[in-house]
């Protein structure tokens, strides 16, 4: 299974947090690389969508649909910097 | 909105007494990867048990064989909503690999190369509910199947069967896991549908 | 066309036509739809009878303020979605499609713009590059575009018709594992030099776009910052097997 990008995440991030993800900086905790989120690695998963640095893959955040509720861990990420659009 | 897309097969219910509530039989085997597949050489594998005391059993793949594989047939069960059959599995039960381990500890952290974890109760693990599997359908596992070893808890939703797993750590509490702490259940028992928080 | 917010929408399939084998265009009429730029993309959203949802990502072929939005859909097989997608779902029937989305990967032709740009696509990631060419056929004046377009053989072309038409874009065709007949030169696979003699070089500073899968995207975006790409001109968009 290969990964896709942080485009694949818009309608998850505009659905549960509002947010336009694909023009959304974030710096990666674990190397402290900023990018925007359109290129971190996303594995789509029937279990969620997990988000990983495309510099060291260290896992960025993770999105869970679960039955009454959608679980968004944004850990990985120092912080995000969010657009006013 | 409420569109209903008839056609869109979604969940099937069958009335398979082997299958847990909500779970359709699939005969194909998905793959479900958080990361890129680790590429494992058996020559640098290796498996740990850590304990409290800062003691590590360790086994390489050889030693791993000569503590001796047995055959099981059993169902497997993935939280997303599809179970497989009747598989065959081959792999060494983890009631072996406890044998001379000791711990007063209750829980074991599993931890993969890739960086994979998952929680287990050390009950979950033990007579004979549980083994390191390295092959399945006769063959040797796949990377994409978690080869060249994958932890095998049938019993449980199939997350916890930890994919190229390397080693295990005894915990005094319940600590989650990777899925354990985005939302998915602690224990993850299909019979009881314990899928999410 | 103003920022709006991405909320679901019903739409109803216009029509349905096979695009190649195995890949669908629909055409579909959502009438809250706001419109939405070239190169961004919509979630589709399947409910089965017994309340089972699954979503997946879509880019659109269309852009521009009209409530019909056209998709063209690569069936995955052992997928999901996508194999209802392209082999039941009706004309007439109803989805919930969530949208526009994307800012990252998208071609505005409003902003100015000296360099050129350079479109590149893999198989069906031609799809959102096809929209930005024809968001750019509309307009009179703006900026040279180029498409390279990666794809296994003529049979395997979306927007065949629709690509040879373009006035405003130079496109070329690569074929990677058959030729058309009588094309006189044998399929090849895309290399660095081959990327280089049908791009836009460097020292134009173009703008490039980049959709494909992602082994296909991760080469051709190495590539580029070889042959002295500025890596901040290059976007890119992969999508992979996610059935």
């Amino acid at each position: 299974m290969t990964h896709v990008d942080g485009n694949a995440l818009a309608g998850a991030f505009a659905t549960t947090l509002g947010i336009e993800i694909t023009v959304t900086v974030g710096r990666c905790r674990s190397c402290g690389s900023s990018f925007n989120l359109a290129c971190a690695h996303v594995f789509i998963t029937a279990m969620g969508a997990v988000m990983r640095c495309g510099h060291c893959q260290a896992v960025l955040g993770v999105i869970v649909r679960g039955f009454r509720e959608t679980l968004v861990n944004l850990s990985g990420l120092d912080y995000i910097r969010v657009p006013h659009l | 909105m409420g569109v209903i897309n008839g056609g869109f097969g979604g969940r099937h219910g069958s009335s398979d007494p082997r299958l847990p509530p909500g779970q359709t039989h699939v005969y194909d085997w998905p793959v479900l990867s958080t990361g890129p597949t680790p590429n494992v050489d058996e020559g640098r594998w290796s498996f740990t048990i850590t304990t409290e005391d800062e003691v590590t059993h360790r086994w390489n793949w050889g030693e791993l064989q000569e503590v001796g594989v047995e055959d099981v047939v059993t169902d497997i069960h993935c939280v997303t909503h599809w179970s497989k059959l009747d598989m065959a599995w081959r792999g060494v039960p983890m009631d072996r690999l406890f044998e001379d381990v000791e711990t007063s500890y209750d829980y074991v952290m599993v931890r993969s190369y890739g960086g994979y974890t998952t929680n287990l109760p050390l009950e979950d693990l033990l007579d004979g509910q549980a083994w390191l599997a390295t092959e399945a359908e006769g063959e040797p596992l796949t990377p994409e199947h978690g080869g060249p070893a994958r932890l095998l808890v049938p019993h449980l939703y199939f997350w916890k069967s930890a994919k190229w797993v390397r080693g295990m750590e005894m915990m005094p509490s319940d600590d989650p896991g990777f899925w354990e702490q985005n939302g998915y259940h602690l224990r993850g028992d299909p019979w009881r549908e314990e899928r999410y928080w | 066309m103003t920022p709006s917010r991405v909320r679901w929408h019903l739409g109803r399939v216009l029509s349905r036509q096979f695009e190649t084998e195995a890949a669908i265009r629909l055409e579909l009429d959502v009438p809250t739809w706001p419109g939405n730029v070239a190169g961004a993309h919509l979630d589709i959203r399947l409910t089965a009878p017994d309340g089972y949802q699954a979503s997946r990502s879509y880019s659109l072929a269309s852009s521009g303020e009209s409530t019909r939005v056209v998709l063209v859909i690569q069936e995955l097989p052992g997928g999901e979605v996508s194999p209802f997608l392209v082999r039941q779902l009706a004309e007439g029937e109803e989805v919930e499609v969530q949208g526009p989305l994307g800012r990252f990967f998208v071609w505005i032709p409003a902003e100015p713009e000296q360099s050129p740009v350079q479109l590149i696509a893999g198989g069906s990631g031609v799809v959102p590059l096809f929209s930005m060419a024809s968001a750019r056929e509309r307009e009179p004046k703006g900026a040279d575009f180029r498409l390279l377009y990666s794809v296994r053989s003529p049979r395997d072309e979306f927007f065949a018709d629709e690509l040879a038409e373009l006035s405003r874009t130079i496109v070329e065709i690569v074929h990677t594992r058959e030729s058309a007949p009588g094309a006189g030169r044998p399929p090849r696979r895309l290399t660095r030099e081959a990327l280089a003699a049908s791009t836009f070089p460097a020292s134009l500073s173009p703008r490039i776009f980049v959709c494909g899968p992602t082994p296909f995207v991760e080469a051709v975006a190495g590539w580029l910052v070889e042959l002295g790409h500025d890596p901040a001109q290059i976007r890119t968009e992969r999508f992979g097997g996610s059935p």
